[in-house]
């Protein structure tokens, strides 16, 4: 019998701890045991990205990573971006610019697209094509995704000091 | 799929580790960034008895130069390597090979120990390790082990690394003056793995090869540093001497068939990397034209 491990984590700014197996992935930690299920589970193999969300601030696969590895980290999910208003403005674009269809992507898609954002003030649509490209979007075809994020990055410089 | 029940073991230190590797034999799977190894337990390629999280041992971290060696920890992400000064000015080749690798999100969490010892024959690292000349730093239970890259890679997924053995560190001769090098892949998207793909690295003297270093990729069941650059150095290189080293190269390599590409799809790939490699590396754009 494998006993489960204590582990103790921020997640989207409240302390969490649980009791967890090792086999658990982030994803499933997220969703089956905190109720967190914005964050989606799409292929299981780190292909589609649907599971993106912030470890320590960096974007990663949840289900490429264990719930023990995620131990005295800080986790970020789609609800905690969504919830403190980080992300209105891009999720306004998406909404604006028909960035989404059926919604299976979107979560992740949100947290890579915030990702590229934060790391250049202005990216080319190459730099965002490149930097999204870890994840499958099914319905649009991503030119709607690029403009959102492209549109969301001008509004950003206009409205910076 | 969801993995297969395991138990798991969070090593404090590399002696930790190697006990538990040592108890464990191969029963026991190291986990370091898990991008290679998290989704072949989800697809149960492989279902370990015990995971040995390295994560968290900090004798593992960290990139220093020490005289004319680069010593890169096992625990280096890819990430890191993309943003070190260390890397960028002493290992170019690396900095430039790193932004191939998957997508940001994995390359915030898989590691250049990781990627070495899973020794996939398609990714990128490996064959950087051949391009340079790296020293691959082992640590069993009776000491340190040290091995040319060229003679770690066995074969896909197999490397001259014992079960209860740690891959530690990698040294690399820091990049001279004169130190050319070059960096393509053809894949389907970009971040995919490779169809064909070539690392190379070169010192050049007065236009001329006095050193060359091919490593290609995905083009055999491991890194293959190409003997045609004999043919390359310490001689002009001319447009007919390239299309002659690339006719060779096409019988060097017996790349295989897979559903990606034929075989001779890949040999035909991996001489136009050869063509545009050249000219990249002593700077004549004119040299793969007319070589192909």
């Amino acid at each position: 019998m494998i006993a489960a491990i204590p582990i103790s984590l921020e997640v989207n700014g409240e302390h969490v701890d649980e009791l967890v197996l090792p086999r658990l992935n982030l994803a499933d930690f997220l969703r089956e045991h905190l109720h967190l299920t914005g964050t989606h589970v799409g292929c299981e193999h780190g292909v589609c990205g649907a599971c993106t969300v912030r470890v320590n601030d960096e974007i990663v696969r949840a289900c490429l990573m264990l719930a023990v590895q995620a131990d005295g980290g800080s986790v970020q999910t789609i609800e905690g971006l969504s919830d403190s208003g980080e992300i209105d403005d891009l999720q306004q674009a998406f909404r604006d610019r028909n960035a989404l269809q059926c919604g299976y992507c979107t979560p992740g898609m949100l947290m890579a697209a915030q990702d590229v954002l934060k790391q250049h003030a202005e990216p080319s649509r190459e730099q965002i094509r490149e930097h999204l490209s870890g994840n499958y979007c099914r319905c649009t075809g991503y030119q709607a995704i690029i403009d959102a994020v492209e549109t969301t990055a001008r509004l950003r410089r206009e409205r910076a000091p | 799929m969801k993995a297969a029940a395991f138990a798991y073991a969070r090593a404090k230190s590399i002696d930790d580790a190697l006990r538990l590797l040592a108890a464990y034999g191969d029963g026991a799977k190291v986990l370091s960034g898990g991008q290679s190894l998290m989704p072949a337990m989800n697809l149960r390629l492989i279902s370990p008895d015990l995971v040995v999280d390295i994560g968290g041992i900090a004798e593992l971290r960290g990139i220093a130069v020490e005289g004319d060696v680069l010593r890169i920890g096992a625990l280096t992400r890819h990430v890191d390597l993309l943003r070190s000064p260390d890397i960028a000015i002493n290992a170019p080749l690396l900095a430039e090979a790193v932004e191939h690798v998957a997508h940001p999100a994995i390359r915030n969490r898989g590691t250049l120990g990781g990627s070495l010892a899973h020794a996939d024959p398609a990714a990128e690292l490996p064959a950087c390790m051949l391009a340079m000349d790296a020293v691959i730093v082992l640590r069993g239970e009776g000491g340190e082990r040290r091995i040319a890259a060229f003679d770690f890679f066995k074969g896909i997924f197999q490397t001259a690394m014992s079960a209860n053995e740690l891959l530690v560190a990698i040294e690399l001769p820091i990049a001279r003056k004169n130190t050319a090098y070059f960096f393509h892949e053809f894949a389907r998207r970009h971040g995919d793995y490779a169809i064909a793909g070539l690392a190379a690295q070169a010192v050049v003297e007065s236009g001329v090869f006095t050193d060359l270093r091919l490593a290609f990729f995905a083009v055999s069941d491991r890194p293959v540093l190409a003997g045609v650059s004999n043919g390359l150095v310490k001689t002009p290189v001319t447009p007919a001497l390239v299309a002659k080293a690339c006719t060779a190269l096409g019988l060097e390599l017996d790349p295989q068939d897979d559903q990606q590409a034929s075989g001779e799809m890949r040999r035909h790939l991996a001489r136009v990397l050869l063509a545009r490699g050249i000219a990249v590396l002593l700077g004549q754009p004119e040299l793969a034209s007319r070589a192909a």
